[in-house]
Protein backbone atom coordinates (compact mmCIF):
# COMPACT_ATOMS: atom_id res chain seq x y z
CA UNK A 1 0.00 0.00 0.00
CA UNK A 2 1.07 3.21 -1.16
CA UNK A 3 1.48 5.60 2.27
CA UNK A 4 -0.90 8.37 0.18
CA UNK A 5 -3.26 5.52 0.32
CA UNK A 6 -2.75 5.52 4.65
CA UNK A 7 -3.20 9.16 4.35
CA UNK A 8 -6.42 9.26 2.48
CA UNK A 9 -8.06 6.19 4.25
CA UNK A 10 -7.07 7.64 7.77
CA UNK A 11 -8.30 11.60 6.10
CA UNK A 12 -4.80 12.54 7.51
CA UNK A 13 -3.16 15.97 7.25
CA UNK A 14 0.36 15.58 6.21
CA UNK A 15 3.00 16.97 8.88
CA UNK A 16 5.94 15.98 6.89
CA UNK A 17 7.61 14.03 4.54
CA UNK A 18 5.46 14.90 1.15
CA UNK A 19 8.52 13.76 -0.85
CA UNK A 20 7.63 9.75 0.36
CA UNK A 21 4.01 9.61 -0.30
CA UNK A 22 4.65 7.18 -3.02
CA UNK A 23 6.47 4.87 -1.02
CA UNK A 24 5.59 1.49 -0.33
CA UNK A 25 4.69 -0.11 2.80
CA UNK A 26 3.45 -3.40 3.81
CA UNK A 27 2.85 -3.72 7.46
CA UNK A 28 1.44 -1.25 10.13
CA UNK A 29 1.69 -1.80 14.17
CA UNK A 30 -0.04 0.44 16.82
CA UNK A 31 0.90 1.32 20.31
CA UNK A 32 1.72 3.96 23.03
CA UNK A 33 4.02 1.86 24.19
CA UNK A 34 7.64 2.34 22.51
CA UNK A 35 9.13 -0.49 25.08
CA UNK A 36 6.17 -3.01 22.91
CA UNK A 37 7.47 -0.93 19.87
CA UNK A 38 10.63 -2.16 20.48
CA UNK A 39 10.25 -5.74 21.80
CA UNK A 40 7.65 -7.33 19.73
CA UNK A 41 7.79 -5.40 16.20
CA UNK A 42 9.79 -6.69 13.39
CA UNK A 43 9.35 -5.69 10.22
CA UNK A 44 6.39 -3.40 10.01
CA UNK A 45 7.07 0.35 8.65
CA UNK A 46 4.23 2.19 9.79
CA UNK A 47 3.38 2.81 13.57
CA UNK A 48 0.28 4.09 14.87
CA UNK A 49 0.28 5.71 18.58
CA UNK A 50 -1.35 8.36 20.64
CA UNK A 51 2.59 9.16 22.48
CA UNK A 52 3.50 12.20 21.34
CA UNK A 53 7.29 12.68 22.71
CA UNK A 54 10.50 12.79 20.77
CA UNK A 55 10.98 8.82 21.52
CA UNK A 56 8.10 8.05 19.43
CA UNK A 57 10.22 9.47 16.13
CA UNK A 58 13.51 7.76 17.38
CA UNK A 59 11.83 4.62 18.07
CA UNK A 60 10.39 4.98 14.35
CA UNK A 61 14.11 5.27 13.18
CA UNK A 62 16.03 2.80 15.21
CA UNK A 63 13.47 0.19 13.75
CA UNK A 64 13.66 1.50 10.18
CA UNK A 65 10.05 2.57 9.58
CA UNK A 66 9.08 4.87 7.09
CA UNK A 67 5.57 6.25 8.53
CA UNK A 68 4.59 7.06 11.97
CA UNK A 69 0.89 8.29 12.37
CA UNK A 70 -0.78 10.46 15.16
CA UNK A 71 -4.01 9.50 16.56
CA UNK A 72 -6.77 11.36 18.31
CA UNK A 73 -5.00 14.88 16.49
CA UNK A 74 -1.88 14.42 18.58
CA UNK A 75 -0.06 17.12 17.81
CA UNK A 76 4.03 16.58 17.17
CA UNK A 77 6.16 19.18 18.11
CA UNK A 78 8.77 21.05 16.14
CA UNK A 79 11.12 19.26 17.62
CA UNK A 80 10.00 15.73 16.55
CA UNK A 81 9.09 17.03 12.94
CA UNK A 82 12.66 18.45 13.14
CA UNK A 83 13.85 14.84 14.29
CA UNK A 84 11.44 13.06 11.72
CA UNK A 85 12.77 15.00 9.01
CA UNK A 86 16.18 14.76 9.38
CA UNK A 87 15.49 10.85 9.33
CA UNK A 88 13.59 10.74 6.30
CA UNK A 89 10.25 9.60 8.01
CA UNK A 90 6.38 10.42 6.85
CA UNK A 91 4.85 12.18 9.84
CA UNK A 92 1.08 11.98 9.47
CA UNK A 93 -1.89 12.81 11.84
CA UNK A 94 -5.68 11.84 12.08
CA UNK A 95 -8.21 13.06 14.22
CA UNK A 96 -9.51 8.91 14.55
CA UNK A 97 -8.59 6.98 17.26
CA UNK A 98 -6.56 4.57 17.46
CA UNK A 99 -8.85 1.38 17.31
CA UNK A 100 -10.92 3.27 14.31
CA UNK A 101 -7.30 3.82 12.50
CA UNK A 102 -5.98 0.43 12.70
CA UNK A 103 -8.77 -1.22 12.10
CA UNK A 104 -9.70 0.58 8.70
CA UNK A 105 -5.75 0.15 7.47
CA UNK A 106 -6.64 -3.21 8.29
CA UNK A 107 -9.38 -4.35 6.31
CA UNK A 108 -8.10 -2.27 3.62
CA UNK A 109 -5.23 -4.98 3.63
CA UNK A 110 -2.14 -3.56 5.56
CA UNK A 111 -1.27 -6.21 7.76
CA UNK A 112 1.05 -7.09 10.75
CA UNK A 113 3.66 -8.55 9.35
CA UNK A 114 5.00 -8.67 5.66
CA UNK A 115 4.49 -12.85 5.39
CA UNK A 116 0.61 -12.01 6.57
CA UNK A 117 0.36 -8.98 3.92
CA UNK A 118 1.95 -11.51 1.17
CA UNK A 119 -0.59 -14.15 2.03
CA UNK A 120 -3.63 -11.69 1.83
CA UNK A 121 -2.58 -10.24 -1.66
CA UNK B 1 44.59 -5.51 19.12
CA UNK B 2 43.30 -3.91 16.11
CA UNK B 3 42.39 -0.24 15.43
CA UNK B 4 39.14 0.44 16.10
CA UNK B 5 36.81 3.48 14.93
CA UNK B 6 35.89 5.15 18.38
CA UNK B 7 32.26 7.30 18.76
CA UNK B 8 31.78 8.59 22.62
CA UNK B 9 28.55 9.86 24.05
CA UNK B 10 27.54 11.09 27.40
CA UNK B 11 24.16 10.84 27.57
CA UNK B 12 22.23 13.73 29.53
CA UNK B 13 19.95 12.18 32.34
CA UNK B 14 17.86 15.75 33.18
CA UNK B 15 16.10 16.12 29.94
CA UNK B 16 14.26 13.10 29.15
CA UNK B 17 13.50 14.61 25.51
CA UNK B 18 16.88 14.39 24.34
CA UNK B 19 16.91 10.38 25.64
CA UNK B 20 18.11 8.07 22.68
CA UNK B 21 20.10 10.95 20.79
CA UNK B 22 23.06 9.12 21.13
CA UNK B 23 21.58 5.98 18.90
CA UNK B 24 20.43 7.99 16.72
CA UNK B 25 23.97 9.36 15.83
CA UNK B 26 25.48 6.19 15.95
CA UNK B 27 22.74 4.90 13.41
CA UNK B 28 23.97 7.64 11.37
CA UNK B 29 27.49 7.04 11.77
CA UNK B 30 27.81 3.26 10.79
CA UNK B 31 25.71 4.31 7.95
CA UNK B 32 28.36 6.29 6.77
CA UNK B 33 30.58 3.56 7.44
CA UNK B 34 28.88 1.06 5.55
CA UNK B 35 27.93 -1.58 7.71
CA UNK B 36 25.43 -3.35 6.66
CA UNK B 37 21.22 -2.85 7.57
CA UNK B 38 20.73 -5.42 9.49
CA UNK B 39 23.74 -5.06 11.64
CA UNK B 40 22.97 -1.68 12.12
CA UNK B 41 19.53 -2.37 13.18
CA UNK B 42 20.35 -4.84 15.64
CA UNK B 43 22.78 -2.12 17.51
CA UNK B 44 20.82 0.52 17.16
CA UNK B 45 17.98 -1.16 19.18
CA UNK B 46 20.11 -2.91 21.75
CA UNK B 47 22.10 0.77 22.03
CA UNK B 48 18.85 2.76 22.44
CA UNK B 49 16.70 0.60 25.04
CA UNK B 50 20.79 0.72 27.01
CA UNK B 51 20.55 4.58 26.42
CA UNK B 52 16.66 4.84 27.52
CA UNK B 53 18.01 2.57 30.42
CA UNK B 54 21.01 5.20 31.48
CA UNK B 55 18.60 8.19 31.31
CA UNK B 56 15.44 6.85 33.00
CA UNK B 57 17.36 4.55 35.67
CA UNK B 58 20.32 6.08 36.06
CA UNK B 59 20.38 9.64 35.49
CA UNK B 60 22.37 9.16 32.37
CA UNK B 61 25.99 7.91 31.52
CA UNK B 62 28.54 7.30 28.46
CA UNK B 63 28.28 5.71 25.82
CA UNK B 64 31.40 4.20 23.86
CA UNK B 65 30.64 2.28 20.33
CA UNK B 66 33.83 0.45 18.92
CA UNK B 67 34.19 -0.29 15.26
CA UNK B 68 36.13 -3.54 14.51
CA UNK B 69 36.93 -4.74 11.50
CA UNK B 70 35.03 -7.94 12.93
CA UNK B 71 33.06 -6.44 15.46
CA UNK B 72 31.01 -3.64 17.13
CA UNK B 73 31.32 -3.37 20.65
CA UNK B 74 29.27 -0.68 22.73
CA UNK B 75 29.95 -0.01 26.34
CA UNK B 76 27.35 1.75 28.60
CA UNK B 77 28.71 3.23 31.49
CA UNK B 78 26.83 4.73 34.53
CA UNK B 79 27.05 6.13 38.27
CA UNK B 80 23.22 5.56 38.81
CA UNK B 81 22.31 3.06 41.64
CA UNK B 82 23.15 -0.30 40.17
CA UNK B 83 21.29 -3.53 39.83
CA UNK B 84 20.89 -5.18 42.41
CA UNK B 85 19.60 -7.86 41.44
CA UNK B 86 20.31 -8.70 37.40
CA UNK B 87 18.91 -12.06 36.88
CA UNK B 88 15.48 -10.72 38.17
CA UNK B 89 16.52 -7.37 36.04
CA UNK B 90 16.85 -9.41 32.96
CA UNK B 91 13.32 -11.17 32.97
CA UNK B 92 11.03 -10.13 30.43
CA UNK B 93 8.34 -8.00 32.80
CA UNK B 94 10.68 -6.70 35.19
CA UNK B 95 10.56 -3.41 36.10
CA UNK B 96 11.08 -0.74 38.57
CA UNK B 97 10.33 1.88 36.47
CA UNK B 98 7.89 4.23 38.29
CA UNK B 99 3.91 5.43 36.26
CA UNK B 100 5.30 8.83 34.83
CA UNK B 101 7.86 6.69 32.81
CA UNK B 102 5.33 4.36 31.85
CA UNK B 103 3.12 7.34 30.65
CA UNK B 104 6.33 8.39 28.13
CA UNK B 105 6.12 4.75 26.45
CA UNK B 106 8.73 3.20 28.25
CA UNK B 107 9.03 0.65 31.59
CA UNK B 108 7.35 -2.64 30.71
CA UNK B 109 10.23 -4.61 31.28
CA UNK B 110 11.51 -5.68 27.91
CA UNK B 111 14.67 -3.44 27.34
CA UNK B 112 17.55 -5.27 29.07
CA UNK B 113 16.00 -8.94 27.57
CA UNK B 114 15.66 -7.49 23.86
CA UNK B 115 19.48 -6.30 24.31
CA UNK B 116 20.68 -9.78 25.22
CA UNK B 117 18.35 -10.87 21.81
CA UNK B 118 19.90 -8.45 19.52
CA UNK B 119 23.58 -8.70 20.68
CA UNK B 120 26.02 -11.75 20.02
CA UNK B 121 27.53 -10.87 23.58
CA UNK B 122 26.34 -9.22 26.57
CA UNK B 123 27.75 -8.71 29.89
CA UNK B 124 26.45 -6.52 32.67
CA UNK B 125 28.42 -5.12 35.48
CA UNK B 126 27.09 -3.45 37.98
CA UNK B 127 27.63 -2.48 41.71
CA UNK B 128 25.26 -0.96 43.83
CA UNK B 129 25.05 2.52 45.07
CA UNK B 130 27.92 2.61 42.48
CA UNK B 131 26.39 1.66 39.04
CA UNK B 132 26.35 -0.15 35.86
CA UNK B 133 28.70 -1.10 32.59
CA UNK B 134 27.08 -2.89 30.18
CA UNK B 135 28.77 -4.52 27.23
CA UNK B 136 27.52 -5.88 24.05
CA UNK B 137 28.82 -7.01 21.49
CA UNK B 138 27.61 -7.51 17.53
CA UNK B 139 29.87 -9.61 15.15
CA UNK B 140 30.13 -8.53 11.63
CA UNK B 141 29.31 -11.15 8.93
N1 LIG C 1 21.40 1.39 33.89
C1 LIG C 1 20.61 0.93 34.88
N2 LIG C 1 20.81 1.34 36.17
C2 LIG C 1 20.03 0.90 37.16
N3 LIG C 1 19.03 0.00 36.99
C3 LIG C 1 18.78 -0.43 35.76
C4 LIG C 1 19.56 -0.01 34.63
N4 LIG C 1 19.10 -0.63 33.53
C5 LIG C 1 18.08 -1.42 33.93
N5 LIG C 1 17.89 -1.31 35.27
C6 LIG C 1 16.90 -2.04 36.10
O1 LIG C 1 16.52 -3.22 35.41
C7 LIG C 1 15.11 -3.20 35.21
C8 LIG C 1 14.79 -3.88 33.89
O2 LIG C 1 15.31 -3.10 32.80
P1 LIG C 1 14.61 -3.20 31.38
O3 LIG C 1 15.31 -2.30 30.44
O4 LIG C 1 14.53 -4.64 31.02
O5 LIG C 1 13.13 -2.69 31.66
P2 LIG C 1 12.60 -1.20 31.86
O6 LIG C 1 13.65 -0.23 31.47
O7 LIG C 1 12.08 -1.09 33.24
O8 LIG C 1 11.39 -1.14 30.82
P3 LIG C 1 11.54 -1.10 29.19
O9 LIG C 1 12.96 -1.32 28.86
O10 LIG C 1 10.64 -2.17 28.69
O11 LIG C 1 11.07 0.26 28.80
C9 LIG C 1 14.71 -1.76 35.28
O12 LIG C 1 13.35 -1.56 35.59
C10 LIG C 1 15.65 -1.24 36.37
O13 LIG C 1 15.18 -1.63 37.64
MG1 LIG D 1 14.59 -0.41 29.59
Amino acid sequence: MKISTIQEILDAEVVCGEEFLDDEVHSACGSDMMSDVLAYVKDQAVLLTGLCNPQVIRTAEMMDMRCVVFVRSKCPTDEMIRLAKESDLVVLKTTKRMYEACGKLYLAGLGVSPTEAKAVN
Amino acid sequence: MDEAVRFHFVVDGEDFTSAGQASVQVKKNLRRLGIPPEVIRKISIAMYEGEINMVIHADGGEAEVLVYEDRIVMILTDRGPGIADVEKAMQEGYSTAPDNVRSLGFGAGMGLPNMKRYTDDMKIESVVGEGTTITMTVLLA
